[in-house]
């Protein structure tokens, strides 16, 4: 299997710019994840991959050939796409037996792998039905079969699983998963939905209009966002972003309106603000589940007022008010409180994210910056 | 909406003029076909007494029925047939392949179909007859394709652009060639669109009087509707043989029509509705 490598990748539709400055490398036999809203350019990068649009500068790679002026079929990719695309006038067979066919298989190849195909995906029973008839767990599953036959050298995504129902959206989330790991085929993987991405990826890299925010481990991206952005968009609950100031008395601390918040030392950081330079503003981010919630104030604790609180079964999201500030917070799922009731609030202090007020990036106070793009 | 008794004896009433304001011509005809040559131009009786088949007898065997029917046929079908071959190739990448001035292109398809063929006529027979194609089935097959083409284009780049853009992408990725994946994919998928433009191709020519009269002398390539209009005799007008003879001309279109109405309105207003 190849890696995959962009290099100073650029498209643009006219005079507007849907990739900017794309480089990154997808490795060897991984499970790659681009995440970031509608219109983010995220399905561009696919099908710039794919070869079913130009690019419009720079290199795509797979391993050291150059395959950016290649077409579609001398690229050997497979696409799933969220439409899935089956072709409507062909059994299930003959749809997974097309990109064979195109390669002018034996009828005995073809054959055959269709039927290691259909059981490897549990769809033998399916074989002479017509897509209309299928349900849209069963059409996913040709899909993926028609994608997977031919074992390509990567295997490009396209929201495979949005238009599933929720329940069938997070079961064949796990198989997908499992799939992956028994073909170990480079697999660049497209969604909007930052759970999805955070559950099955090696690492993810969040885009905003067209270029990475950030690019890591699941774990690296949620635990050290880059910026606000990325912040915001990865994580459920949201996470809160307080706007306050930072100070040195001479730890370091940062003013949220109406309490002091001590940030814990970070020593062999390489801090770029520090306590000679003056005060500065920041947005404070702060998860969801890193604040405690106690029915009654204790005396290390703070305290707030609840607005409302929703359970959510195993826990409950209470929305809090806190100061000047509107919080959402992670109680157990049989917190009760009524309105305006006072409760106690306990943060996590080594969890809590430092951001630039005006750029939005992130500060170093509780870890690495992770690197914003290249690998 | 309910549909009140009185509502729905309006609406019976206006189908029944609406069928007869369509229909009395065809039965009036119908009717001619077959009365005898002394009832022709008396009314009453309305119906025949006796009912007779002599008008088309007549037809195949004191005029050359066969032959002219054959023509008909042959130049309708091969004009189907060239502007469905011509329409799709230009209809695919209308519809699919990154072209510049699309809109321009399909404009000046439609500004086309807009031209009188009383202007063309003149031109078009200087060319045809400079080529030698007179009076054969060329002629009328050429010119006859050339006005039934923009149709054709329009209808299957309507429906080539509604079919799913997934699909043809999905082709492309599964390794096809931008060809393969027109003739393996899309075109099986256009088939209601093939039929409707067919068909309104066939049906144009079937029934085209102007250039047939133009570009042919003989029997050898006049096809009905020409010949129907020159079977008057030098002293008399022959309404029992032009009734029988418009009869047999419709025939084929009415069959046509039925079998394949579905796809005529569906190739039609493709494009049109969402969904």
């Amino acid at each position: 299997m190849p890696h995959v490598r962009f290099d100073r990748v650029e498209k643009r539709y006219g005079d507007k710019p849907v990739i900017r400055d794309l480089t990154l490398t997808v490795r060897d036999g991984e499970f790659f994840t681009l995440v970031g809203p509608s219109g983010c350019g995220k399905s561009t990068v696919l099908n710039l991959v794919a070869g079913l649009e130009p690019v419009t500068s720079g290199e795509i790679y797979f391993d050291d050939r150059a395959v950016t002026h290649l077409s579609p079929k001398g690229r050997d990719v497979a696409m799933v796409f969220q439409s899935y695309a089956l072709y409507p006038h062909k059994t299930v067979f003959e749809n997974l037996a097309f990109p064979l066919r195109v390669r002018k298989r034996t009828q005995a190849i073809i054959t055959h792998e269709v039927r290691r195909v259909a059981a490897l995906l549990g769809i033998e029973g399916l074989l002479v039905k017509e897509p209309a008839e299928l349900s849209g767990g069963e059409r996913q599953r040709v899909a993926l079969g028609r994608a997977i036959i031919r074992e390509p050298a990567v295997f490009l995504m396209d929201e495979p699983l949005s238009n599933l129902d929720a329940h069938l959206r997070v079961r064949t989330r796990s198989e997908l998963k499992r799939l992956h790991a028994r073909l170990k085929t480079t697999t660049l993987y497209v969604t909007h939905d930052q759970e999805e991405a955070l559950s099955l990826s090696e690492r993810i890299a969040v885009m905003k209009e067209g270029s990475i925010q950030q690019m890591g481990s699941p774990l690296e991206i949620y635990r050290f966002p880059a910026n606000t952005f990325v912040a915001e968009f990865v994580g459920s609950p949201q996470i809160n972003l307080l706007s306050g100031r930072l100070s040195w008395d001479p730890a370091p601390y940062v003013e949220l309106g109406h309490v002091r918040l001590a940030l814990p030392p970070v020593p062999e950081s390489p801090v770029t603000v520090g306590p000679q330079r003056p005060p500065c503003n920041v947005i404070v981010g702060i998860r969801p589940e890193d604040i405690r919630v106690l029915a009654t104030a204790s005396p290390t604790s703070d305290f707030a007022s609840v607005i409302s609180v929703e359970p959510a079964g195993g826990r409950s999201v209470a929305s809090l008010r806190w100061g000047p500030h509107e919080i959402r917070a992670l109680a157990a799922g049989d917190f009760q409180a009524a309105p305006d009731q006072t409760v106690g609030i306990e943060l996590e202090a080594a969890r809590i994210h430092v951001f630039d007020a005006c750029t939005g990036r992130r500060l170093p106070w509780d870890g690495p910056l992770t690197p914003r793009a290249g690998s | 909406m309910t549909a009140g008794p009185a509502r729905q004896a309006m609406l019976r009433a206006t189908l029944a003029l609406v069928l007869t304001w369509a229909l009395s011509p065809i039965l009036w005809q119908a009717l001619t076909s077959v009365k005898p040559d002394t009832e022709l131009v008396i009314l009453p009786p309305l119906l025949p007494a006796q009912p007779t088949l002599a008008h088309y007898t007549v037809l195949f065997e004191q005029h050359p029925f066969n032959q002219v029917l054959l023509n008909s046929f042959a130049v309708a079908g091969l004009t189907a047939f060239a502007a469905l071959a011509l329409g799709t190739l230009a209809a695919f990448p209308l519809a699919r392949l990154p072209i510049r001035g699309k809109l321009l292109i399909l404009g000046v398809v439609l500004g086309c179909s807009l031209f009188p063929a009383i202007v063309t006529v003149g031109p078009l027979f200087i060319i045809i007859r400079a080529l030698g194609m007179r009076d054969t089935w060329w002629a009328l097959i050429i010119s006859h394709t050339t006005f039934a083409l923009p149709l054709t284009i329009w209808v299957l780049a309507n429906f080539l652009r509604d079919l799913p853009e997934d699909l043809y992408r999905a082709a492309r990725v599964d390794g096809c060639t931008p060809w393969q994946g027109f003739t393996r994919v899309l075109l099986p998928l256009c088939r209601p669109g093939l039929a409707a433009a067919g068909i309104l191709a066939f049906l144009f020519s079937w029934t085209e009087f102007l250039f047939a009269l133009t570009f042919t002398a003989t029997e050898a390539a006049r096809t009905v509707p020409v010949a129907i209009v020159l079977f008057p005799g030098v002293h008399e007008i022959r309404w029992g043989e032009i009734a029988a003879a418009s009869i047999l001309v419709t025939l084929p279109v009415v069959v046509l029509v039925l079998i394949f109405h579905r796809q005529i309105v569906h190739g039609l207003t493709a494009g049109a509705i969402k969904g």
